[in-house]
């Protein structure tokens, strides 16, 4: 869709665009592209500039198991939390577009999660799952020892899924209730006319047009799940006990600023960074296919 | 609807509720938590009935995390992330949907592709860059060999340097691009009626004044929806404050979370940390739940 009527001086077009060009480019494109320098580099004790290396950081990140390991917790804790905050949030946005009594209130308290910020629901976690005070260690006092999230890592990664899950319920509710909203009523209507019940219109209607909606929540709830979920395990875990909340982006962000190692951490960065493309790219691809579904 | 199912709305409503209990919950735990003194945070199970030490809590809380200083630091910050972000993309989005000159494309696809560069990716890199923001064009000046001239012709050695670690402009700066923002006011504009700037250029209106006195009224409700959803994000910002403001004088609220883990030793005051989780959280979450609407339209839109 273009403009009929445009402006034609391209001096003050160019202006207003500046300040958005010049801020992308100090703090997204040079930061990128130092990144891939540093991938490829390493830089030399006691300054003296880096020398290039060229797949040596990438060959040496690919061999080294903690980084592995930090892929696959990744991996794990990404399509954890995504299954359970994307299952939950369907099925209470399907239940509250049905508009019984007191979906209002449904509709605006399901939200409140996604309003906290990630270390601050860490911390009330932190509290809540608590093994010696708080709810969780009642389970400890009927079974002792069975649940210990700072000594075990298992309990300590289902702490951070829950928490994480706890939050985006309420980003992927957004969602999800407003793409039932957007589906016709009249197409619901017909349906119960032809005498389907609602358990049957949620399935062969409800559900497949959501389909688009569902492929995008996927998406940005894994790429949300390598960022929001520094916060999380920061306050929570701190990547412990033992490496068993380590996930991809605190690997990066330990090695590159206590470990001091930038060319490694650069590296790491390069390969999230193709993920997170990646991912983005599968995203649009299927999101146009699909979304035209009228 | 039109049939009765008396056995499937039960289940609804139970799940419902169930739905409720798991989202309201841990608000109520924390809540309960900050008003219990330490003796009575750390019994097992923790008891639901409120304690009468809400006041003394807040106050540790608010003392041992600094909030005075860190809250105003943090509505600063959010403030104006969110302002610099409505701003500058109602700008860009101006530039790119309402003139035609050469690169206005690739324009728009060098702020779309940073949707791909999340904070969190290229932290490391970012971090240097705000060591001394000038650096990349100081790394021009050097490839181009401009700075050589400047050096042979006037014998000044070009030094551009502007460090902005621990400074408010560091905390807001990198934040403030936003790719998400440009395309929400891209698509206003699309629907702004052409005829509005066929009669504003027919008046002799130039396009500075019609940005200011036609699109920027019109764009409110845009404004407000993505005001909204940034303030709230710029809030929960954590892994970039943390890097970039060492001195406690620029730290913000979120941060400030790391001061409040009971220590490993002694009974933990638990009362404490969640009395403290509690004022760190509550601005964003008033937010959305007195901007509702806007809230879900900004977010809703940006996205998609």
């Amino acid at each position: 869709m273009e403009k009929r009527a445009t402006f034609s001086s391209t001096t003050i077009g160019l202006l207003f665009a500046a300040p958005m060009l010049v801020l992308i480019f100090v703090f997204f494109y040079w930061p990128s592209g130092q990144a891939l320098y540093w991938a490829f580099t390493l830089e030399q004790p006691w300054g003296g500039g880096n020398t290039w290396v060229g797949l040596q950081n990438f060959r040496q990140l690919l061999m080294d198991p903690y980084y592995w390991g930090a892929i696959s917790r990744s991996m794990v804790f990404g399509l954890g939390s995504t299954s359970i905050a994307m299952g939950v949030a369907l099925l209470l946005a399907l239940f509250t577009d049905r508009e019984m009594r007191g979906h209002k209130a449904y509709r605006s308290v399901f939200i409140w999660p996604y309003a906290i910020a990630a270390p601050a629901l860490g911390l009330a976690f932190r509290f809540i799952l608590a093994p010696e005070a708080g709810f969780l260690s009642l389970i400890n006092q009927i079974w002792p020892g069975l649940w210990n999230p700072a000594m075990d890592g298992t309990d300590a990664m289902i702490a951070v899924i829950i928490a994480f899950s706890w939050k985006y319920i309420g980003y992927n509710f957004i969602f999800f209730l407003s793409a039932l909203q957007s589906i016709p009523r009249s197409l619901i209507e017909a349906a119960a006319m032809d005498g389907s019940g609602p358990m049957r219109r949620m399935w062969d209607i409800q559900l497949p047009l959501l389909t688009p909606t569902l492929f995008f929540l996927l998406v940005i709830n894994i790429t949300e799940s390598f960022q929001d979920s520094f916060g999380i395990v920061d306050i929570m875990t701190q990547g412990g006990p033992a490496r068993a909340t380590e996930l991809m982006v605190y690997k990066i962000y330990f090695d590159g600023f206590k470990g001091l190692d930038y060319s490694g951490a650069a590296a790491q960065s390069i390969i999230l960074m193709g993920l997170v493309v990646l991912l983005t790219i599968v995203q649009f691809r299927f999101v146009e296919r699909r979304v035209h579904y009228k | 609807m039109v049939e009765r199912t008396p056995i499937f709305n039960a289940i609804c409503q139970i799940v419902l509720l169930i739905g409720l209990l798991t989202v309201l919950l841990p608000f109520v735990i924390v809540i309960v938590a900050a008003t219990h003194d330490i003796r009575a945070v750390n019994t097992v199970p923790m008891s639901l009935v409120p304690g009468s030490d809400l006041f003394v809590n807040l106050h540790e809380a608010w003392v041992r995390a600094d909030l005075g200083r860190k809250l105003f630091n943090s509505f600063l910050f959010a403030g104006a992330v969110a302002a610099g972000k409505v701003l500058l993309s109602s700008m860009a989005a101006f530039a790119i949907v309402y003139f035609r000159f050469p690169g206005r494309m690739l324009m728009f696809w060098l702020i779309f592709i940073t949707l791909m560069l999340p904070l969190e990716v290229r932290i490391v890199p970012t971090y240097a860059v705000a060591a001394n923001a000038l650096a990349p064009f100081q790394a021009i000046l050097d490839i181009t060999g401009i700075s050589w001239l400047i050096h042979q012709v006037s014998g000044l050695q070009v030094k551009l340097e502007w460090g902005l670690l621990n400074s408010y402009t560091g905390l807001i700066l990198p934040l403030v691009a936003t790719a998400t923002g440009t395309f929400l006011y891209r698509q206003f504009y699309l629907t702004v009626p052409d005829e509005l700037a066929e009669a504003a250029k027919m008046d002799g209106s130039g396009p500075v004044r019609f940005f200011v006195d036609i699109l920027f009224p019109l764009s409110k409700p845009n404004m407000i929806a993505l005001f909204t959803i940034m303030f709230v994000w710029s809030w929960n910002q954590y892994l970039w404050p943390l890097l970039i403001t060492t001195d406690p004088n620029f730290g913000i609220a979120v941060t400030q979370l790391k001061n409040l883990i009971p220590s490993e030793f002694g009974l933990p005051d638990w009362n404490v940390a969640m009395a403290g989780t509690l004022i760190i959280m509550a601005p964003p979450l008033i937010v959305v739940i007195l901007m509702q609407r806007w809230f879900v339209r900004g977010l809703i839109s940006t996205e998609k």
